[in-house]
């Protein structure tokens, strides 16, 4: 069964390492894995809290403002207006740099873990739940969100996942629900009886809850639904991140950085959903309405497909789909029996191993199984993990829009981005070539499925580097 | 004030008889040098900024301090002005180069940006209801040296895949990597069909680009690269490029202006960078559906419906005109109690403008690039 080896490491975990289980039972391997995943692993455990993050987010904003204001008015000499952009410069670069390390530490892992089934599943809910950081609030925010939100709840519930989801600043600053203010809450009628100034709804976050987190798009809700919805989520905000009327309505216990629900901002009324009334206030409203969403039997339907066109096909077969959908109805989206029921798939353990209907490796997989298969636990420091993920085509944690990135082959399998998946086996092969002989690690990291023609290629190259390069690209290594 | 200016085209394809839209045109079989740019604005550009109905007494109340700054745009007649980020868009319409056509979108209706864009690229009736998409249809239609098709994308978009071969380009950042590596990498794939082919295309493209490296940036860079592309005998005569960040739900105003301004300086690049080539070439600007007619409580706008497109180029037809059969922002006019309600079909623009530019029949274009269109 040396197959079933290369589809429990390629397809279900993240590639090969010398030091991968040699168990002969590989879905007992990969059911173990979801006991013994470590939701804080020390790289982890060691990045900025969220209060930090707010803080960093906060002088920056202070930065820029004193800068603008003191430019705007001409109030100091042109040295002291020098340092305070350059001050400003500096507060946004810690911001960048928070992003960046919290990539780095997520690349860490991903090298690192004998968890991986676990760590793809973490990446999997991250990308069901997108986030992206081309919102510049966002930025330093990204990795706490996948660290924080996603990581701790991967094995419980699917309605944990989503509240922590949906509820992270990250989350709430990306989809704009920050600043979304009932029209009718004491806030707004106070505040536009005082200023004549508008504030109001913003219906981003409800919008993509229903569509793409809960139900799934065409699943029966309509436009009032999505304003219902809008309606019940006011209230969420976070503590001291940004300005706006409901920061001074605070509790004092609230800390920077913390998401609180504010009464006054919320729009007062029952809400009808779905064809249900919802009766409770406050933020008792929006639970009520966010659990029924989490077990309803689209959700069900909606999480069963992603989950197996993940880990079997761009086209996964519908008896697969059908039982993950009743495992979902019947332990009310229980998250390690959805794992379970497609470890055990048959669907999912291919005898041949299928080729060119394989799954097609995403960037990011392509690049932590390639570094992973090289043995490399750490990136050298002049290898940036963002910048490289950026040239791949799929930076991290900045799909550019809230449905995440796509998961089928025909998004990854572009001309451009094959050639630089080329270029960079190049550059990432000729540090290991001296270490490292292709035509030995061929069949190691893919047993069973490695075709004649790569071992000819890699067996006829003419150095180390390129047999190694070649190996990386070729068609079995680009697949899972 | 009502304002009517339907258009022989919008009048033709909303289902007046067609010699009535197009009398005694001949047509011949297309011409080898045109060429044709599809841009996509992924995530819904607001239509009612870019060319405001500056003209309709319920666009101010709407739009407040929005429609403050529209007002200082370019004028385009009595009743729209263009957003004043867009110069040389502007400058164009002068020159009978631009035409924009308002009030429009596709058959689609909800407001997901990801169905309405499948929808949109298809060509289809409801989302995901075709594999393939409407350029790469067009191409069936055009002689082998007009089919020529190119996205700058990572992967070729739905709007071109199909039975016509396509192929994407996307520039390097890196150097790129040594010649007996792309060899065997040639040789790696022989058997397997899809990458041999991906593999084939990613090598022509780098050959082409590598010709023509300006030092520009942002839209300019993005047009001045298309024009490369587009340029000499193996060069792309069909491409389609995408640009996002169109999806303004807050502080819509910054954002916005600046987005036009790549897109304006895109679109000048490109004219630019084509030469003589600008005159026999058509470019389309259009997004998936527009944004609520109101702002919403934090400076921005919702998914809304109808929006605006634009179209740009030498060989344009009917150029310095708004097109619209406009439907009024009153409340009691919009769709929905909130969206712009759309009087033109996307799809029938399309079928409209190409026909104009390639010299094809609009019964057999529309038959072929929106099959399911009734």
């Amino acid at each position: 069964m040396t197959i079933a080896k290369a589809i429990a490491m390629n397809r279900f975990g993240l590639g090969h390492r010398p030091d991968y289980g040699s168990s002969d039972r590989q879905q007992a391997w990969l059911l173990d894995q979801l006991i013994r995943f470590d939701p804080s692993p020390q790289v982890v455990a060691a990045q900025p809290s969220r209060q930090a993050i707010a803080s960093a987010f906060q002088s920056y904003r202070m930065d820029a403002k004193q800068f603008r204001n003191m430019r705007k008015n001409k109030a100091g000499t042109e040295d002291q207006i020098a340092m305070l952009e350059a001050q400003r410069k500096e507060s946004r670069k810690s911001l960048q740099n928070i992003h960046m390390e919290a990539v780095d530490a997520r690349l860490t892992v991903a090298l690192n873990s004998d968890t991986d089934f676990a760590e793809r599943l973490v990446h999997f809910w991250s990308n069901h739940f997108a986030i992206s950081v081309e919102k510049p609030p966002v930025v330093a925010l990204s990795g706490n969100y996948e660290f924080r939100a996603i990581r701790p709840h991967i094995m419980g519930k699917f309605s944990d996942l989503l509240f922590a989801a949906v509820q992270h600043p990250a989350m709430l600053l990306f989809l704009d629900q920050a600043q979304s203010v009932g029209p009718s809450s004491p806030m707004a009628k106070r505040i536009s009886q005082r200023r004549g100034k508008q504030f109001g709804l913003n219906e981003n976050l409800a919008r993509e809850i229903l569509e793409l987190h809960t139900l799934g798009v065409r699943t029966g809700y309509d436009q009032s639904d999505v304003t219902e919805l809008a309606r019940a989520l006011t209230g969420w905000t976070i503590a001291g991140f940004q300005g706006g009327p409901a920061q001074r309505r605070l509790a004092e216990s609230a800390k920077t950085g913390d998401t609180v629900f504010i009464d006054a901002v919320h729009e007062p009324g029952q809400r009808r959903i779905m064809d249900k009334t919802y009766g409770a206030e406050g933020a008792d409203q929006v639970k009520a309405i966010l659990s029924d969403l989490a077990v309803h039997p689209a959700t069900a339907r909606h999480v069963a497909m992603k989950l197996a066109r993940h880990f079997v096909s761009d086209k996964p077969p519908e008896k697969l789909v059908n039982r993950l959908e009743d495992d979902f109805l019947s332990t009310g989206g229980d998250l390690p029996s959805l794992y379970r029921t497609l470890v055990e798939a048959p669907e999912a353990w291919p005898t041949p191993w299928n080729g060119a209907q394989a799954k097609f490796k995403s960037p990011w997989e392509w690049l932590v199984s390639s570094l992973r298969a090289l043995n490399v636990r750490d990136l050298p420091t002049n290898m940036k993990t963002a910048q490289l993920l950026r040239q791949l085509g799929q930076p991290v944690w900045k799909p550019g829009s809230p449905a995440g990135y796509a998961d089928e082959t025909a998004t990854w399998a572009g001309s451009a981005a094959l050639m630089r998946r080329v270029e960079l086996a190049e550059r990432i092969a000729r540090r290991s070539a001296d270490r490292i002989d292709a035509r030995a690690l061929a069949p190691q990291i893919l047993p069973g499925v490695l075709a004649n023609n790569t071992v000819e290629a890699v067996a006829r190259a003419e150095s180390p580097s390129q047999g190694l390069s070649l190996l990386l690209v070729s068609p079995e290594f680009l697949r899972r | 004030m009502q304002y009517h200016r339907r258009s022989v085209i919008a009048a033709g394809l909303s289902g007046l008889a067609m010699s009535v839209a197009y009398p005694g045109m001949a047509w011949a079989s297309a011409a080898t040098d045109k060429r044709f740019v599809f841009i996509l604005q992924r995530g819904a550009a607001d239509g009612l900024a870019t060319i405001a109905p500056t003209g309709d007494p319920d666009y101010l109340p709407a739009r407040g301090d929005l429609a403050q700054e529209a007002l200082t745009g370019n004028k385009l007649d009595s009743f729209f002005t263009l957003h004043p980020a867009m110069v040389e868009s502007a400058k164009l319409y002068r020159e009978k180069q631009a035409r924009f056509l308002h009030a429009l979108a596709s058959g689609y209706r909800e407001r997901s940006h990801f169905d309405a864009q499948n929808v949109m690229e298809s060509g289809a009736m409801q989302p995901y209801g075709r594999d393939d998409g409407w350029m790469n249809r067009l191409l069936s239609l055009l002689p082998a040296e007009s089919a020529k098709a190119m996205a700058i994308a990572p992967a070729v978009p739905l709007i071109l895949r199909g039975p016509v071969p396509a192929s994407s380009y996307e520039k390097s950042r890196a150097k790129g990597p040594d010649g007996d590596l792309m060899q065997r990498v040639a040789m790696l794939y022989a058997e397997d069909p899809a990458l041999s082919s991906l593999w084939q295309d990613a090598l022509a493209a780098d050959a082409m680009a590598n010709m023509q490296q300006g030092q520009m940036r942002g839209g300019a860079a993005i047009g001045s690269m298309a024009a490369g592309l587009m340029s000499g005998l193996a060069g792309a005569r069909v491409l389609m490029l995408e640009t996002n960040g169109w999806d303004t739900h807050s502080r819509q105003k910054g954002r916005l202006g600046n987005q036009l301004k790549q897109a304006d300086a895109l679109i000048a690049a490109l004219r630019d960078g084509l030469g003589e080539n600008w005159n026999n070439t058509l470019v389309l600007v259009a997004t998936e559906f527009g944004r609520t007619v109101a702002f919403n409580g934090t400076g921005g706008t919702d998914h809304g419906t109808g929006s605006a497109a634009m179209l740009f180029g030498g060989a344009l037809k009917n150029g310095g005109t708004v097109q619209a059969d406009w439907p009024g922002l009153a409340p009691a006019n919009l769709l929905d109690n909130r969206d712009l309600r759309p009087t033109m079909r996307f799809e029938a623009m399309v079928t409209g403008a190409l026909s104009d530019h390639y010299g094809i029949e609009p019964g057999q274009m529309k038959k072929t690039l929106f099959p399911d269109f009734v």
